[in-house]
């Protein structure tokens, strides 16, 4: 909660001139290049865009984009949850350093993120026997591609849990244990109800960053146009090939989904603070 | 079952890529940091990302400072829009940017045109890239701080005559700065691996604008496995190293939040 002192209006040339900075600053790093990218799929005009956007290998692209986000929330809920369940309420050896590979995928770059996959499943990697036995090919594939896709959105839900499960504490699970309620039961009326806001919360981050996933997918993935092509990498490659209405317009529908993301997510903050 | 999970996804990738970085000795590694291209790319990416966030740090301390002490019209707005760098993908902010600072755009014919000052492909266009996309880390960082932080000292040392910065300085400043710290070096470590933004931006021209994950990039796409690994375990043990940092920072804080 922010402390609004009444008194603070006594020095109103500070307050206007740092708020102007700020919005300033905001409208030069935030608003400019996004009007700029308006104008110029306005100047480009509709033929160009449909002729552009509307193909085969576009479909293609947006639609394994939103696969790897489907799996991405999926996986990494049940997951997450239950390694926040862990991280909470056990104590084992190598805690910390848990914690702290849990943070790894926030800060390692998406480009070794994928390299650290082929190399694992490529040629002469230790898993590569894992392609013969599963009759998968794990690089160069979409397999591959969830797979990095999970690493990379890994920590989103589990970071949002953990201090949301602390919060709630054990008293009602424990309650509910003594009056004869399952682990199962205990779990589903009294665990997840409690924490489901900011389980939705994770969910959201974990869909815009498997959203926005370029590097790491591009290295696994190779980046083949109507195979192994995502939204992101769609983008990249319109812009090498200068099929500037492409880029452009699939660039605006994914920041339309990253505005629909946010201003969900802003909900999702004031019902979980109820 | 769910430690399995972790270790399968997240600790036999970081083994195999390091035991491959040093299959021919340490001395084949240190050479293939020490290339010129390499070498360059990294020093690129260290100062470039330095710079972002100097300059993060202040305006996201600024940021956060005016959404917890004011009020004013349109706050809410300007709150949700503070997150809007984590919801846009990267490579799409890279697209702005070019667009914005291309040779036909409003600040590239301003900047390149008529101040003769190359934006584009530069390193002043990886910085600006790297300040949108980490602009959410320090402000996240500092504002929950900011918000617990007791008014009372701040209005004491006014009334006994501090002026407002003197107030800022002495009396807020203590109390944020590990916050602000932690913010710097978290998006510090981010932009070290930055890829979509900075390959579109700076394109990929060795020794002048490739960063260290670009440069990775090009040495997966010609098949060097060896400058791969090298790079990899480089950018590897400084964003974990800096992790551990900002892991500690916040726990001697006594928040219980890991970075966002």
């Amino acid at each position: 909660m922010a402390l609004v002192n009444p008194r603070h209006g006594q020095r109103p040339l500070i307050k206007y001139s740092l708020i102007s900075t700020v919005v300033l600053y905001l409208a030069w790093l935030l608003g400019l290049p996004l009007l700029t990218l308006l104008q110029s799929i306005f100047e480009l005009g509709t033929a160009k865009l449909t002729e552009q956007l509307l193909n085969y290998d576009v479909f293609h692209a947006f639609g394994l984009t939103l696969l790897l986000c489907f799996l991405a929330v999926l996986f990494n809920t049940i997951f997450g949850t239950l390694l926040a369940l862990v991280m909470v309420r056990q104590n084992f050896r190598g805690k910390s350093l848990v914690n702290g590979l849990l943070d790894l995928p926030f800060a390692l770059s998406a480009v070794v993120v994928g390299y650290m996959f082929i190399l694992l499943f490529g040629r002469g990697g230790w898993l590569e026997g894992i392609n013969a036995f599963t009759g998968i090919r794990w690089v160069f594939s979409i397999p591959g591609m969830i797979l990095v896709t999970l690493f990379v959105t890994f920590p989103f839900m589990v970071r949002e849990l953990i201090p949301l499960l602390k919060e709630v504490g054990t008293e009602q699970e424990e309650a509910a244990r003594t009056l004869g309620a399952s682990p199962w039961v205990v779990f589903w009326r009294i665990t997840l109800p409690n924490i489901r806001w900011g389980m939705l919360y994770g969910m959201s981050l974990t869909f815009a960053r498997a959203l926005g996933e370029f590097g790491a997918v591009l290295v696994v993935g190779a980046g083949i146009a109507g195979a192994t092509e995502t939204a992101t990498i769609f983008v990249f490659r319109a812009m090498e090939e200068r099929l500037y209405a492409g880029a452009y317009g699939a660039s605006l529908i994914l920041i339309a989904i990253a505005f629909i993301l946010l201003f969900a997510m802003e909900m999702l903050k004031k019902r979980r603070k109820v | 079952m769910a430690l399995s999970y972790l270790a399968f996804l997240v600790v036999i990738p970081l083994v195999a890529i390091c035991y491959d970085a040093f299959r021919e000795g340490s001395q084949v590694f240190f050479s293939n940091i020490f290339r010129p291209s390499a070498w360059a790319a990294l020093k690129l990416t260290l100062w470039t990302s330095a710079v972002m966030a100097l300059i993060n740090g202040v305006t996201g301390t600024l940021t956060a400072y005016v959404l917890v002490r004011y009020e004013f019209f349109g706050k809410s707005l300007l709150n949700t829009l503070v997150d809007l760098p984590f919801a846009i993908p990267s490579l799409v902010t890279g697209v702005m940017l070019v667009i914005l600072y291309g040779p036909e755009g409003l600040l590239g014919e301003f900047f390149t045109g008529t101040l003769h000052w190359q934006i584009l492909f530069a390193p002043p266009a990886i910085i600006v890239a790297l300040l949108f996309i980490n602009f959410p880390v320090v402000v996240r960082s500092v504002q929950p701080v900011l918000e617990e932080l007791d008014y009372s000292q701040e209005e004491a040392a006014a009334t006994l005559g501090a002026s407002p910065w003197r107030t800022f300085r002495q009396v807020v400043l203590p109390s944020i700065r590990p916050a602000i710290l932690s913010g710097m070096l978290l998006s510090f470590a981010r932009a070290l691996g930055e890829f979509g933004a900075v390959v579109i931006v700076a394109g990929n021209l060795p020794l002048l604008s490739q960063t260290a994950a670009v440069y990775v990039w090009g040495e997966i796409e010609s098949e060097n496995r060896l400058g791969a690994s090298a790079m990899s375990v480089v950018l590897l043990v400084l964003s974990f190293t800096l992790v551990l940092v900002v892991d500690y920072l916040q726990r001697k804080r006594g928040g219980s939040h890991g970075p966002r």
